[in-house]
């Protein structure tokens, strides 16, 4: 199977969520025209990032009826959307989520497991953590997310693979830090680095969609890319600058690079499930 | 003693802050931006990435001579902004300073203060008639050591190289070819006859900078940062500036009585809605 996929790179502005789901709605028109099948924005995209004491303000139910996402579900009838934004529950609280839309559907919706807290994050001072990974299936395959932290884990894209993702999107709004003599700054350099190191040894696609632009001094790097199950790359946007960037994706990539490669088929998962049971036991008896 | 901090990519360094002067004063409808010009390399830096981020007829010098400053200091205000095509507006503080420090009969320290804020007062009203944002040029070296005048030189809109050592400072304005008489003069406030930077702190930058990356950026015990050859004394007074002058980096505090408070609770970017 063949698809066209869509990487949105922008920069949202902070707190305006009715001039983001403009910018948004013109990617989704550009995109629909050049006739790609998904399209996937980067975290918080509706909202910005820092948002701080605007969180309660920006958010929205990840539902049709809700009038800042009604329009996104209305256009998913055209091409499948990843959307990131501020969901807010029954009992209010508010999470860090991206939503897959299909077909005027959500079929999925993951809220961010790891809220970054230290040195220039703040996030669970703000939201509450999702509780779940789970893959689930799409026209295109099956798919995982992950938001921005959370891909830092590496158990994370592991429990999607083992869920029968075939896909791992990450949605990010990566702040950049740490220049040395490097192409790329440190923390840049550390995210191409270990998404490359899944895409490989997972043998998944990876799709990277990450934000531009500057909020109090803070830059976000941008450089959404798309892995292929060999680990190479498939479309690359630039740094720091807004971008609408394509590729196309051929599923059968995926039986290749297993073939090249079973690690998939050899890995032990009852033996990993055993030897994490027993570590947590031993720290359970040891308390 | 390896006393160099690593070397930066100066090209991505220069990219990104070039962006963010741009993107910052946009941000508050802005696309002018008024830089005290003393001659010295850190307003030299920021001239040139200001101009290259908003165009040279965005950009106004200004030249703030007191009337012990240094001539040179003025010649190599001039130099730069010629070079960069940048217009300037000299304007001598002597009348605005000259009778508060006669009338109250002010020592060198107290006069160097008001002198900052002489120029902090001109400028902010310089950059009203131009229709600009104050861009400042602190590093981040006198910013952790606190060596500046709260409210007068650090008193900005935005500080593009706060976050560059005054070492990595140099490299860059070599990079975007600031003048090399500029780079390699020695660094001096010039606010009172003879004042260097070096020897009013009592150590060099080049220790400075050292010593911080090692303390600041790298987490460094400052036993370690001895044991590596840095002098103690110097490593220790270097903590105590950073402790002591903190109140020049943060906003003032404010007493807690309502539900939420500004700073404490009542929580936004500066960014906010742009």
């Amino acid at each position: 199977m063949k698809f066209k996929l869509a990487l949105a790179q922008f920069a949202p502005r902070l707190g305006d969520v009715d001039a983001n789901l403009q910018t948004i709605l013109a990617y989704l028109a550009r995109a629909q025209r050049d006739q790609a099948h998904l399209i996937v924005f980067p975290e918080l995209a509706l909202t910005g990032y820092y948002l701080k004491d605007l969180v309660p303000t920006v958010a929205a139910r990840a539902a049709p009826d809700d009038p800042r996402m009604a329009p996104l579900f209305h256009a998913s009838h055209h091409l499948d959307i990843v959307i990131s934004f501020v969901e807010q529950d029954a009992r209010w609280h508010y999470y860090i989520a991206a939503a897959y839309l299909s077909q005027g559907r959500l079929l999925h919706l993951h809220r961010k497991v790891y809220l970054p807290t230290y040195r220039l994050f703040d996030d669970s001072r703000f939201f509450a953590p999702g509780k779940t990974f789970r893959a689930f299936d799409t026209r295109w395959g099956r798919m995982g997310m992950l938001i921005c932290e959370d891909a830092w884990h590496l158990s994370s894209p592991y429990v999607l693979w083992q869920d029968g993702a075939d896909f791992l999107i990450d949605v990010s709004a990566s702040p950049g830090y740490g220049l040395t003599t490097g192409t790329d700054l440190a923390n840049a350099a550390t995210v191409k680095n270990f998404l490359q190191t899944y895409a490989t040894l997972l043998t998944t696609f990876v799709i990277f969609s990450n934000r531009v632009g500057i909020e109090d001094g803070i830059t976000f790097w941008g450089g959404s890319h798309v892995l292929a199950p060999n680990g190479t790359l498939l479309a690359t946007a630039p740094p720091f600058d807004e971008a609408l960037v394509y590729a196309e994706v051929d599923t059968d990539a995926l039986r290749r690079a297993r073939l090249d490669l079973p690690l998939l088929r050899d890995e032990q998962r009852e033996l990993i499930r055993h030897e994490l049971g027993r570590v947590a036991k031993f720290e359970l008896d040891r308390r | 003693m390896m006393n160099a901090l690593p070397s930066l990519n100066l090209a991505l360094a220069r990219r990104v802050i070039v962006d963010f002067i741009r993107t910052e004063l946009a941000r508050f409808g802005f696309q002018r931006g008024v830089i005290g010009l003393s001659g010295g390399v850190d307003s030299s830096l920021v001239a040139c990435l200001a101009v290259e981020a908003l165009g040279a007829e965005n950009v106004l010098g200004v030249i703030l001579p007191y009337r012990t400053s240094h001539a040179a200091s003025r010649a190599d205000a001039e130099l730069l902004a010629q070079q960069q095509g940048m217009a300037t507006r000299v304007i001598e503080i002597t009348p605005l300073v000259e009778p508060y420090v006669a009338a109250w009969n002010l020592d060198a320290r107290r006069r160097g203060n008001v002198i900052a804020r002489a120029r902090m007062l001109v400028l902010y009203d310089q950059a009203e008639e131009f229709r600009a944002l104050v861009i400042g040029t602190s590093n981040k070296t006198e910013t952790l050591l606190g060596y500046t005048t709260i409210f007068g030189d650090n008193a900005v809109a935005i500080q593009p190289i706060g976050d560059l050592y005054k070492c990595q400072v140099r490299q860059l304005a070599r990079a975007v070819g600031v003048p090399a008489a500029i780079i390699t003069k020695t660094p001096s406030a010039d606010l009172w006859e003879g004042q260097t930077d070096e020897g009013e702190l009592g150590f060099t930058y080049d220790s400075a900078d050292a010593i911080l990356y090692r303390l600041v950026d790298e987490r460094r015990h400052p036993e370690d940062v001895i044991a590596e050859g840095f002098d103690a004394r110097v490593v220790y007074r270097i903590l105590e500036l950073m402790r002591r002058n903190h109140f020049k980096r943060v906003p003032p505090i404010v007493a807690k009585i309502s539900a939420r408070t500004v700073g404490i609770d009542f929580l936004y970017n500066r960014d906010w809605g742009t």
